[in-house]
């Protein structure tokens, strides 16, 4: 009696958990239909009246987050799009003028509903795809872009992964290793030595920005002495920051989206925390300053972009032109770097759906391969793992209210070129000398890991490698 | 762990865990009377938030926090009338779905009002005052949230026990048909179990923002989920029991990150659910029920 009591409660909990759960990630990753069908009826109107002139229409789709946790940033990304679209409406193919038609998905910056939202774009027969803000949307809708073979362009999407392995995915930005080193780089310059890491479960682009950073800075010498990580819609942060106090660390690097970043930043100072405080790209968002007030002045970030020194004319003219766009929809006056890079994501499409001289979508894809612009955020093309070629970084740093420009950080490239992929051997990792896989594996990277970091033995993939040494479970990460 | 973090981090905790209960009774009280999980209670909290920062707009904080007050009374009474009444007769299920959709509703309503970006929220400055007590660093707010939680709930225990209203209330909750044929004005009752639930969420609403600075639409659903669990705990429909949980609720989780496992400090919540359904399902101070065949 008493056993089936047990089996009968135990299974109602299952239940309530199970209840539970799917309360949680629902609700953190609903969505307004009305904003999302507001701007479809809207899309639809113009594809209505491109129709009735007898244009022929060519359709990108738009795959960002204008609800959710990246609600805000993906929304930004959005009008930069848009912008776009209004400034350059046609794209020749040949000698046909088409007129371009924007279909804007919602992808709730939920990686379940991103898989939907990329079904969608592909039922509506999109020729390119651009978005997301967030990698692990990105992420999560790569595959079905590919299969598809539809090429997609992210444009603030800085994890490894949205590209690697997958020969649809282009993006404009710099990637989170380059960002993590350069961030470590420039606390280790200001004569930081010890660093606390803050980062969110279970998101790609906060867990994997934090251990680059981690990383790197290690690499250069100094200590991450606390590693705190916290939830999705997490609001409170004291506990968290009551640890990183007791550490007494000179840094902060908290990568995180920036519903969260204001909150850490404001209970940060109360705290009486006066480390600096540093994030990465996500964070040159106007909303932190307004939120945060004057607990922000000092933060540290790195961004892709700087309003105040136009890197080209095309670049100048954006300027002035997205900041009365802003100004028409109700935004602040400080241009976001997403929507810079939402502007350039659309400027590669064109560019490589006329250089295809087509509308096939692999034709384009072949064509992006090969695109080269002059953007908003300095000039674009892309290495063949689809990633834009850039080894700049802004730095700046709140104050006064204002982001303030500090300086620019290059870092080279370490690796000969031909080698864009480390491999770190797990085994290896963990120190195990007497691996009798050790001496092929240090004969076949002979040379590279010297340049490398010295805790970390890593090689170059070559085909040696996977003959020679029996595989190994293995991470791979590009440089 | 040096003292100064020990006791920081007990400051967190108990502060936490007051705004919790706060919530966690509105819980339990529609739980205690209706029957009824109100998911949306998170959202009330949220949209309490988003009102606040409106009215501190235009007004001082002392003309606006009555008013905020008011309107999240206001709301949580209009959500009753609109989505929980035409369903009473309905079974408890249909209840509870046009709860979740609410939920949805308010989430939406905000992101669509006040689009995704988080709203600093305004500050009252004798609340945000610091308070620097050897190494201790706390606002003001901090010390309040605990002090004002066991005000309110000692003074709703009377209201619940001493007061007319208070004693239809339990009426009410005893026994539905029963009540409404002794000549208790049932609907009444219920407008005003939400009301004092609302006007709870609100208050809550103001410690907890006042202390954590901005809102977002989404900034009521994880708080909304954990005081859920809190009013469980302490067995749903015992306003003792939702306090009590709430402050464990709080206290545990910031125990937990403390000894520096942040990454489950979630888990721990519903860890707690489950276990405390495993071995004693009506929470700590649920009361038997007996189903009538």
């Amino acid at each position: 009696m008493k056993l089936r009591k047990i089996l009968s409660l135990t299974l109602c909990a299952c239940m309530c958990a199970g209840m539970m759960a799917g309360c949680g990630s629902s609700s953190s990753s609903s969505a307004s239909s009305d904003s999302g069908s507001a701007t479809e009826a809207a899309a639809e109107t113009t594809a209505a009246a491109a129709a009735e002139s007898g244009d022929q229409v060519i359709k990108i789709g738009v795959f960002e987050p204008t609800t959710g946790e990246n609600g805000g940033g993906g929304f930004q990304e959005v009008l930069g799009i848009r912008y776009a679209n209004e400034t350059h409406p046609t794209v020749k193919v040949g000698d046909t003028e088409y007129t371009i038609q924007l279909v804007e998905v919602d992808n709730k910056s939920d990686k379940t509903e991103a898989v939907n939202a990329a079904q969608k774009l592909v039922s509506e027969k999109v020729s390119v795809v651009l978005g997301s803000y967030g990698s692990g949307v990105s992420i999560a809708a790569g595959q079905i872009f590919a299969d598809a073979q539809i090429p997609a362009i992210g444009a603030s999407c800085t994890n490894p992964q949205v590209t690697q392995g997958n020969d649809y995915y282009f993006r404009v930005c710099f990637l989170d290793p380059f960002q993590g080193t350069v961030m470590a780089n420039y606390a280790i310059d200001n004569g930081a030595q010890t660093a606390a890491v803050i980062t969110q479960l279970g998101d790609d682009y906060s867990s994997g920005l934090g251990s680059y950073f981690k990383t790197a800075f290690a690499d250069l010498g100094g200590t991450v002495v606390s590693e705190e990580q916290f939830q999705t819609n997490q609001t409170d942060f004291k506990a968290i920051l009551t640890n990183i106090k007791a550490q007494e660390p000179d840094i902060i690097f908290a990568p995180s989206s920036i519903t969260t970043a204001p909150l850490i930043i404001k209970q940060a100072r109360e705290l009486g925390i006066t480390a600096t405080i540093a994030a990465g790209d996500t964070w040159e968002n106007s909303t932190i300053i307004e939120n945060a007030g004057e607990s922000a002045e000092g933060v540290v970030l790195s961004t892709f972009f700087d309003e105040a020194e136009p890197a080209n004319d095309e670049a100048a003219s954006f300027i002035t032109g997205f900041k009365e766009y802003l100004k028409a929809n109700d935004q602040e006056e400080i241009i976001p770097a997403v929507s810079a890079l939402g502007y350039d994501a659309y400027l590669c499409a064109l560019q490589a759906i006329e250089d295809a001289g087509s509308t096939d979508t692999t034709a384009i894809r072949d064509a992006l391969a090969n695109v080269s612009i002059d953007g908003v955020t300095g000039s674009i093309s892309f290495d063949e793992n689809g990633d834009a070629d850039k080894d700049m970084a802004f730095i700046k740093t709140i104050e006064d209210g204002q982001f303030k420009f500090l300086t620019t950080t290059t870092v080279k490239k370490t690796a000969p070129s031909r080698c864009r992929r480390l491999c770190i051997w797990t085994p290896l990792l963990q120190g195990d000398a007497k691996d009798p896989r050790l001496p092929l594996f240090l004969k076949a990277t002979s040379g590279a890991h010297e340049r490398l970091p010295r805790s970390f033995s890593i090689c170059r993939i070559q085909k040696k490698w996977s003959t020679a040494i029996p595989q190994p479970a293995s991470t791979v990460l590009p440089l | 762990m040096s003292l100064t973090t020990f006791l920081q981090q007990c400051l967190t905790g108990i502060s936490l865990g007051g705004a919790y209960a706060l919530i966690a009774i509105g819980y339990t009280l529609v739980y205690g009377i209706l029957r009824l999980i109100n998911f949306a209670h998170g959202d009330i909290f949220m949209m309490a938030g988003y009102f606040m920062i409106f009215a501190m707009a235009s007004f001082p904080w002392i003309i606006a926090i009555p008013l905020v007050l008011a309107a999240t009374v206001i709301l949580g009474v209009l959500i009753e009338r609109v989505a929980y009444r035409p369903l009473r007769s309905a079974p408890r299920m249909s209840a509870m779905i046009s709860a979740i959709g609410v939920s949805y509703l308010l989430q939406n309503l905000a992101t669509y009002l006040f689009t995704a970006l988080p709203k600093g929220y305004p500050e009252i400055p004798f609340l945000k005052k610091i308070f620097q007590i050897g190494g201790l660093s706390a606002s003001f707010v901090t010390f309040l949230t605990p002090v004002l939680t066991l005000i309110i709930v000692y003074l709703l225990i009377v209201l619940i026990n001493r007061t007319k209203i208070g004693m239809a209330m339990r009426a009410v909750s005893r026994d539905y048909d029963t009540a409404a044929l002794m000549g208790i004005k049932i609907n009444a009752v219920i407008t005003f179990t939400f009301a004092v639930g609302s006007l709870l969420a609100a208050v809550g609403s103001v410690l907890y923002f006042t202390d954590r600075m901005t809102v977002f639409p989404f900034s009521g659903s994880l708080p909304g989920l954990k005081c859920f669990v809190a009013a469980v705990f302490g067995g749903i429909g015992s306003i003792p029991g939702a306090v009590i949980g709430g402050f464990i609720l709080g206290l545990g989780e910031t125990a937990l990150v403390a000894m520096g496992y942040s990454t489950f400090s979630d888990a721990f919540t519903f860890v707690l659910l489950i276990i405390i359904l495993l071995i004693k399902p009506t929470g700590l101070f649920g009361e038997k029920t007996t189903d009538k065949v």
